[in-house]
C-alpha cells in the first residue's frame, strides 16, 4: 500500500542548526492497516508525515503509494489520495468560510466552473449530520463561530469526505479537551473501520497507541525504534512500551507529556 | 435641488465606473488577501489599450482588448510572487513600474491621447437614446451596465469552485497547502480575473472623459481601498451579495463626497490626500480601538 524506502532528510544543511531529522527510514505499511506512531519530541514523526504528504522533498529514499512513485510529486496532487489532520483544529477548515462551502471545497466534486447543487447540498447535510454534533443545522454559519472540537471534527470529515487511500492523523485530538478529544477519537475510528481507511496516526498518548489500530511504531532519531503488531502488540503494556524504548535506544524515555499522559 | 441632481448623476457615473476596480479590490485584497498595488499601472493599461483599439475605429472591442491587457498583467503579477520567488507587495511595485513604459510605449510614445472625435461605446449609446427621456444619462447607462455585468459575474463566480478555492486561498493559506488546491493556481486565477476589472475601469473611464493621460490611474489603489472600506462599513453582512452591493455603494459615496466637496472649493488635487487619510483611518481605526483599553490603564498608571 505505502512503502517507504530509506528516505532521509536533513534541514538546514550545513549550518548550525543542521538537524537529520529522518535518517534511513523505510516503512511499509499494508492495505487497511492503522499504525499509531509515538516517540519523543524531534524523533522525526511530524517530518514523516511531511515527507508523505509532500510538504517538503526528501534529501534520498523512495515513496512508493499504492505502486505509484510519489517521491517528487507535488503536495496538492498527494492530497487527492492522502488525508491530512494537524494538531491545531484552525489549520483544516477556512474559518469565513460556511461548512458547507469548506465541506464542498473538501468533496471537490464536478468541474472548477461547477456551483453546490441542491443534491450536493442535502448530501453534505446528512455527511454532517453523522458527526452528530447538531452541525447539520447550521450548514450556513461560518466555520469560525465552531469551537476547537466541532472544527476538528469536520476537518476529519473533510479529509474523508472522498475516502483517501492514505490518512495521516498528527496528533489531532492533542488539542482538545478530555471530552472532546475521546469523541474526536471515537469518531476517527468509526470512520476508518466503515470506510476501511489504511491510517497512520501520530499520538502521545501511548494508552490509545496500544488501543487504537492494530500496529504500533516507536521512532527515535528519525528512524523507526520498533514495530510491532499482532500478538505481541495484544500483551503489550505501556510499561512494556516504556522497558522497550529503554532496552532499544539505550536512553530513558523522558518525555512527561507521553508518560502522564492518562485516558 | 436642480443643481444637486447632476452631481449626483456625476458621482454616481464616476463611481460605477470605479466601482469596477473596487470590485477588483474585493477579489483581491479581501477575497484572496494579496494586496495588488499594480492596480495603479493595469488601470493605465486599460485606459490606453482601449484607447488606442477605439481610436483604430473598433469601440466595442476596445472592451474585451483591455480586459485581456488586465489579465496579462493580472497574471505576470501573480506569476511573479507565486512563481519566481519575488514578495507579493514588490511584484506589484515592479509591475506598476515597468507598466509606465509599456503604456506610453502602447500609446506611441505620447503620455496623452485625445478622443473627443473618436467613436466610442458612450458615444454609440449616446446616439441610440438621443432624443429619448434618457439623453442626458447614456454615460450613466454604460457605467450601471457594466458594474452590473461585473458584480453579477464575481457573484456567481465566487460561488463556483473555483471561486470557493480562491476565498480559500485567501483565508487559511495552510489549509490549502494541504489540500488538493494549488495555492499557484488560485493566485494567478484571481489576479487574472481581477486585473481584468481593473482594466475595464480604466477603459471606461477614458472613453467616458474622452481622453487618457498616463497619469488616469495614479493614486487608484489607495482611491478603491478607500472606497472598499467605506462600503464595508456600511453592510457588515457575511452574505457575498450584500458584500459586492456594499463595495459599490462604497465607490459612490466616495466619489459623492468628493464631488460635493469640490463643489465647497476644495481643489481637485486634494483628492489623493484625502483617500489616503480615509485609508489610514479604516484601517488603523480598528487598531486603535482594540489597543485604547491597553493605553487607558497605562494613562491611569501614571496619573496615580
Amino acid at each position: 500500500m505505502l512503502s517507504i524506502e530509506n528516505i532521509s532528510k536533513t534541514f538546514n544543511p550545513g549550518t548550525v542548526n543542521e538537524k537529520r531529522a529522518l535518517s534511513s527510514l523505510s516503512i511499509n505499511v499494508e492495505d487497511g492497516d492503522f499504525i499509531s506512531i509515538i516517540g519523543a519530541n524531534g524523533a522525526g514523526k511530524s517530518t514523516l508525515f511531511g515527507a508523505i504528504a509532500g510538504s517538503f522533498l526528501t534529501d534520498e529514499g523512495r515513496i512508493i503509494l499504492d505502486g505509484e512513485d510519489i517521491t517528487v510529486t507535488p503536495e496538492h496532487i498527494r492530497a487527492r489520495s492522502i488525508g491530512r489532520l494537524f494538531q491545531d483544529p484552525m489549520k483544516g477548515t477556512a474559518p469565513d468560510m460556511t461548512i458547507e462551502e469548506n465541506l464542498a471545497l473538501a468533496a471537490g466534486s464536478g468541474g472548477w466552473l461547477s456551483r453546490i447543487t441542491r443534491r450536493e447540498r442535502e448530501e453534505l447535510r446528512q455527511k454532517v449530520a453523522l458527526l452528530d454534533m447538531g452541525l447539520e443545522d447550521r450548514m450556513e454559519s461560518p466555520v469560525g463561530l465552531l469551537s476547537g472540537g466541532q472544527r476538528q471534527a469536520l476537518s476529519l470529515m473533510m479529509a474523508t469526505i472522498n475516502p483517501p487511500k492514505l490518512l495521516l492523523l498528527d496528533e489531532h485530538t492533542a488539542a482538545l479537551d478530555p471530552a472532546t478529544s475521546a469523541k474526536v477519537m471515537e469518531l476517527t475510528d468509526k470512520i476508518v473501520r466503515e470506510e476501511k481507511l489504511t491510517c497512520l496516526m501520530i499520538t502521545h498518548n501511548m494508552n490509545s497507541a496500544l488501543s487504537s489500530g492494530n500496529r504500533t511504531l516507536m521512532m527515535d532519531e528519525g528512524k523507526v525504534l520498533f514495530d510491532i503488531k499482532g500478538d505481541e502488540r495484544a500483551h503489550l503494556s505501556v510499561e512494556d512500551l516504556v522497558r522497550m524504548f529503554r532496552t532499544r535506544s539505550g536512553r530513558e524515555l523522558d518525555n512527561d507529556r507521553m508518560l502522564l499522559a492518562d485516558t | 435641488m436642480a443643481t444637486f441632481l447632476p452631481l449626483i448623476q456625476t458621482a454616481l457615473e464616476l463611481g460605477l465606473i470605479g466601482s469596477l476596480t473596487v470590485l477588483a479590490l474585493f477579489l483581491s485584497y479581501s477575497m484572496l488577501n494579496v494586496c495588488d498595488l499594480s492596480t495603479d499601472g493595469c488601470f493605465t493599461l486599460g485606459a490606453s489599450v482601449g484607447a488606442v483599439v477605439a481610436i483604430s475605429g473598433h469601440p466595442y472591442l476596445s472592451i474585451p482588448a483591455a480586459m485581456l491587457a488586465g489579465v496579462g498583467s493580472g497574471f505576470i503579477t501573480a506569476f511573479l510572487q507565486t512563481k519566481m520567488g519575488v514578495d507579493s507587495l514588490l511584484s506589484g511595485i515592479i509591475m506598476n513600474t515597468a507598466l509606465y513604459s509599456v503604456n506610453i510605449a502602447i500609446m506611441g510614445g505620447s503620455s496623452l491621447l485625445n478622443m473627443n472625435k473618436t467613436e466610442t461605446v458612450f458615444t454609440h449609446i449616446q446616439a441610440l437614446v438621443k432624443d429619448g427621456p434618457l439623453t442626458d444619462a447614456y454615460k450613466l447607462i454604460v457605467a450601471f451596465a457594466a458594474a452590473a455585468a461585473v458584480a453579477g459575474f464575481l457573484y456567481i463566480f465566487l460561488k463556483t469552485r473555483i471561486g470557493l478555492s480562491i476565498r480559500a486561498t485567501g483565508n487559511n493559506p495552510e489549509m490549502v497547502r494541504s489540500s488538493s488546491i494549488n495555492p499557484v493556481m488560485t493566485t494567478i486565477v484571481g489576479l487574472c480575473v481581477s486585473g481584468s476589472f481593473t482594466a475595464l475601469s480604466g477603459c471606461l473611464l477614458a472613453q467616458a472623459q474622452k481622453s487618457v493621460n498616463i497619469d488616469i490611474g495614479s493614486g487608484m489603489v489607495t482611491i478603491a481601498l478607500a472606497s472598499l472600506l467605506i462600503g464595508s462599513t456600511f453592510i457588515k453582512s457575511r452574505r457575498m451579495g450584500l458584500r459586492i452591493c456594499g463595495t459599490i455603494l462604497g465607490a459612490f459615496v466616495f466619489r459623492l463626497v468628493y464631488t460635493i466637496a469640490l463643489r465647497f472649493n476644495m481643489p481637485a488635487y486634494m483628492l489623493k490626500l484625502v483617500s489616503s487619510v480615509i485609508v489610514i483611518i479604516a484601517i488603523s481605526g480598528p487598531y486603535i480601538k482594540s489597543k485604547y483599553p491597553e493605553f487607558a490603564r497605562r494613562l491611569e498608571k501614571k496619573r496615580c
